[in-house]
């Protein structure tokens, strides 16, 4: 299989998932060039954390009209594996292949710390790996991670299952201390309908070895590369 | 805009003494223009010419250990790591913009250092910054530093560098004048590193990046006064940072060096076009002729004088290798950045500047510059009267508090000793995916990808000690910071170092810059530790206030680890631990954050500092740790052995743990508790390897004690300290934050 990592002018972690991929992984990847409406034969495209076009305005709303989210979108509609990012997962929303959008933090202020999430569900490839009620220690940055929608919308993502992670404590416990940035129901990332785009936060790719304190992130990794193998059986 | 007369008044206004103009008039055999003026006035300030420090600063070791580059010929110091590889690291000020505009001043403080660094084709993998700000209590001081914070965190965060460490201090004497002392860390392949140089004849000389406009306009000679009434009408001498730029801007130059396309290339900072034209030319033994024409501007109107000051962001001057001109340009295409043409090498040593055909500017690169004809002054000194009377001090005068767990508590909460993490976690210290150990330890440690290697940093000095004992405090900055990575399990390799002091004029002033040289430059002697550059601000007087800032001669201390798993935390980790502290505790309370914060006193001599006792400390910590029987380390500071001792138990939030220590105290209780003796750790070791560590800390000759255990949830200190961890981590955790979120 095969994963492309998306560079937008101002993608600061895109090195960081490439690496991740190519050298903890050990799977194939190549960078794709925001420029060029190519995705190089991709399986799974992420779209990685940083400040895409500066993001001077409001954060992915340029990015979504780039060549290269052209391809993604059409990309995901034929049901093309996504992963947005942090950055990533606010340009999928801009792009509308997300429902939501992105608040400022509630304390208005950018944060950079390791916190825990819950893994909602495994009905899907991102995290079929992993156990229900998992708890996950990833990092988070960002100044804009507060996730929103209308209640009647986070209802419908809840019945088609399409939360797939919430901030919760170390026990996971989902409580409001343990919200950093005041994410609609400790929302840390959700999916769309069909279960084939993703969105998160957290930076699973900073995860990925002891060194850098946690390998929980590796284990998304893992369970999108099985989900393929899985596949290629079939 | 007609050009005014140039007169020895209107050299005299541009900051030049009248001798200094007479010079300009020598050398140049006539009366400059106005253009020619302002070259001069901006090279020739305190801040591009270092002309009241250069001779003293030439004292300090700037050769030896790994050292590529001496200190003061590229814009940062390299040294070789091993493995091929070379670490280029430079901290630098950006103090007086900050007092103005505190936003746009630390976030370009932050830009200018990481060109340095990568203007040398070293990808930045680490930020670092020493900051002093007013008591949190002034609302400006909170201003000052929320807007400082928020500069830093937003510039590094968009560039993609992470934060990893530093320090801040907060004393009333930097409420009007703060210190924002920015570091950047570069890796590089030792030879490939880029000289910032033009030579070869006919070669193309290229302005890249942002356009020039009228900001940042005299910004050097802006940072070569004191701050007064006058300084806010200075705010359009701060620069604008703009950091998106900036990443393609690095990518970009980056790329053109991976190609071999270049000769040389310079960041444009202080004095912007002027200094990096002169600067690139005096060091190729060559000189160079642009037409400023050419130059991308960003108003209308503009004359000569002003694009030759800009001091606009995210600029560099590339000197291109002939016939290589038309690949250069597409890489800049590419990264969206213009990248124009706007003269050549040449081999007449003169810069000269024309503007539409017609030559507006032509002076003598050597001249200008530092190392060249710039001015060199060696100012009087005097030693200041006030050291006798503040030396001058009984440690048994302090009354001994009666309830010590509340002191404990008070210290804690002190901002200058509280946890930071309201600052770090406002920066990204992890993308680049290297960091290891994070703020808020005693040293951020990053591995180098594709070696064993890893790299730890530190920033230290205490402001105060360097107010009451320059020579020593300055040894003990360099100390400190040396003995932070030894206990993150680096050997320390080299120094750079950002000197923040008043105005140079002024005979004490001088005499404590000189003092503080002298002591920096034994220690790093001793501890084999190469300056490899740096930066000097004076003039860190406010005349509002009618005070200078403490002389803060601050090191950023580069340490190596030859394992990334020699590395180290300072908090325990297992119950049942054992608990030694490495060194003695004197009596020391002078000049100590206790007597300070819990009895309203400055006071006292600074603790006694013996380098070899220091050296031998420091190498009997590393080897405990190298042999992986250490579990913690703690360098012992501000606070001393009771402050050292709640951090060790609350570091790490996540897993909190208490402990229970007996010691013998041969000194009144408050007094051991909280003296600042120097050269003191504080290690856990699992107690299995007792008969180890103290077969080799016997060996080496060095005083140590086993002092208790990692037991609990609660901080146990014979019958004098008894406190629930809970009640430690509301003190030091949260009185930053509550400071200011509850107010700003």
């Amino acid at each position: 299989m095969k994963f492309g990592v998306v560079t937008f002018p101002g993608s600061n972690c895109d090195y960081d998932t490439y690496a991740a991929v190519r050298h903890i992984l050990s799977e194939e990847v190549e960078f794709l060039w925001h420029l060029d409406a190519d995705l190089k034969g991709s399986d799974v495209v992420i779209l990685p954390g940083g400040f895409s076009y500066g993001d001077y305005l409001r954060t992915g709303a340029i990015a979504r009209f780039s060549p290269i989210v052209k391809e993604v979108i059409k990309f995901a509609r034929e049901g093309g594996t996504v992963w947005g990012i942090c950055n990533g997962f606010q340009i999928l929303l801009e792009a509308g292949l997300l429902p939501g959008a992105m608040l400022r933090n509630k304390g208005l202020r950018f944060i950079c710390r390791y916190v825990n999430i819950r893994v909602e569900s495994v009905g899907n490839r991102l995290t079929a790996g992993l156990n229900q009620g998992q708890v996950l220690r990833i990092p988070i940055a960002h100044s804009d991670g507060n996730y929103y929608d209308y209640p009647e919308k986070i209802e419908k993502l809840k019945e088609n299952d399409q939360i797939v992670f919430r901030y919760c404590d170390s026990e996971g416990n989902i409580t409001a201390e343990s919200n950093p940035n005041g994410s609609f129901d400790n929302i840390a990332g959700i999916c769309n309908r069909d279960k084939n785009v993703f969105g998160m936060m957290p930076h699973p790719e900073r995860a990925v070895e002891n060194v850098l304190n946690s390998t929980d992130g590796l284990k998304l990794f893992e369970s999108i590369r099985a989900y393929y193998s899985r596949r290629a059986v079939v | 805009m007609k050009e005014p007369e140039v007169n020895l008044e209107l050299g005299l206004q541009h900051g030049l003494s009248e001798e200094e103009y007479n010079r300009m008039v020598e050398i140049l055999g006539r009366v400059p223009n106005y253009t020619e003026l302002g070259i001069f006035s901006v090279m020739w300030s305190e801040h591009c010419s270092y002309k009241n420090s250069i001779a003293v600063l030439k004292t300090l070791p700037r050769e030896g250990g790994a050292l590529l580059t001496k200190a003061g010929e590229e814009n940062a110091g390299a040294v070789d790591i091993g493995d091929g590889l070379a670490v280029v690291f430079k901290i630098e000020s950006h103090n007086h913009p900050t007092a103005v505009e505190p936003y746009q001043a630390a976030a370009t403080g932050i830009g200018g250092i990481l060109r340095d660094i990568f203007t040398m084709g070293a990808r930045p993998i680490a930020a670092l910054n020493s900051l002093r700000f007013g008591d949190l209590k002034h609302p400006r001081a909170r201003y000052l530093l929320d807007g400082a914070v928020r500069g830093i965190g937003d510039y590094g965060n968009s560039f993609g560098v992470p934060t990893v460490g530093g320090e801040i201090y907060f004393d009333d004497c930097y409420l009007g004048n703060p210190l924002v002392n920015a570091m950047a860390v570069g890796i590089v392949k030792s030879d490939g590193i880029v000289s910032g140089t033009a030579k070869g004849t006919g070669n193309p000389v290229f302005i890249v990046g942002s356009s020039t406009g009228r900001d940042g306009i005299h910004g050097a000679t802006f940072a070569s006064e004191e701050i007064s009434e006058k300084t806010e009408s200075k705010r359009p001498s701060v620069q604008i940072g703009d950091p998106f730029t900036e990443k393609l801007l690095l990518e970009a130059t980056l790329e053109i060096i991976k190609k071999e396309l270049v000769i040389g290339v310079q960041d444009m900072g202080a004095a912007g076009i002027t200094c990096s034209t002169t600067e690139m030319s005096d060091r190729g033994g060559a000189g160079m002729k642009i037409d400023i024409s050419k130059v991308p501007v960003r108003e209308e109107g503009m004359i000569p004088y002003e694009i030759m000051l800009s001091e606009s962001q995210e600029r560099m001057l590339v000197v291109g290798k002939k016939g290589s001109e038309d690949e250069l340009q597409e890489v800049f295409k590419k990264w969206g950045l213009p990248a124009l043409q706007i003269g050549e090498v040449t081999d007449d040593g003169l810069v000269t500047v024309s503007q539409n055909g017609e030559v507006v500017a032509k002076v003598p690169a050597y001249d200008l510059v530092l190392g060249g004809g710039a001015p060199v002054y060696e100012r009087e000194r005097k030693r200041p009267s006030y050291l006798d009377e503040i030396r001058d001090f009984d440690a048994d005068s302090v009354p001994q508090p009666d309830d010590l767990n509340q002191t404990l508590l008070n210290l804690l909460s002190a901002p200058s000793i509280a946890n930071k993490g309201w600052i770090y976690h406002q920066y990204d210290h992890m993308v680049r995916t290297s960091t290891t150990v994070f703020p808020g330890g005693d040293a951020a440690v990053l591995r180098v990808r594709k070696t064993r290697k890893g790299l730890a940093f530190s920033t230290d000095c205490n402001g105060r000690y360097c107010y009451i004992n320059p020579h020593r405090g300055a040894m003990i900055a360099v100390s400190e910071s040396a003995r932070n990575v030894v206990a993150s399990g680096a050997k320390p390799a080299a120094i750079t170092n950002c000197l923040n002091f008043g105005n140079p004029y002024k005979p004490e002033m001088f005499w404590c810059f000189y003092e503080a040289v002298m002591g920096m430059g034994e220690a790093c002697r001793k501890f084999n530790t190469p300056v490899t550059g740096g930066n000097v601000s004076f003039y860190n007087e406010d005349q509002i206030g009618g005070r200078a800032v403490y002389p803060t001669p601050t090191i950023g201390m580069m340490g190596i680890l030859e394992d990334i798993d020699h590395r180290m935390t300072s908090h325990f980790k297992d119950e049942g631990d054992a608990v030694i502290l490495i060194g003695r505790t004197h009596n020391e309370i002078g000049a100590s954050e206790y007597i300070r914060v819990i009895h309203d006193l400055i006071k006292g001599d600074v603790p006694e500092l013996d380098l070899d006792y220091e050296q031998k400390n420091q190498e009997a910590a590393l080897e405990l740790i190298k042999a992986g029987l250490v579990k913690s380390c703690h360098d012992l500071a501000e606070g001393g052995l009771g402050i050292a001792l709640a951090e060790c138990c609350i570091m790490d939030r996540e897993n909190q743990i208490g402990c229970r220590i007996d010691i013998g105290m041969d000194l009144r209780p408050d007094i051991f508790l909280f003296s600042e003796s120097q050269s003191r750790f504080l290690i856990s070791i699992d107690p299995k390897n007792n008969d180890a560590v103290e077969k080799r800390l016997k060996g080496a000759g060095i005083d140590y004690s086993f002092i208790g255990h990692v037991q609990g949830k609660k901080l146990v200190i014979n019958d004098l300290i008894d406190l629930e961890l809970s009640e430690l981590n509301d003190k030091w955790y949260g009185s930053i934050s509550r400071l200011m979120e509850q107010q700003v």
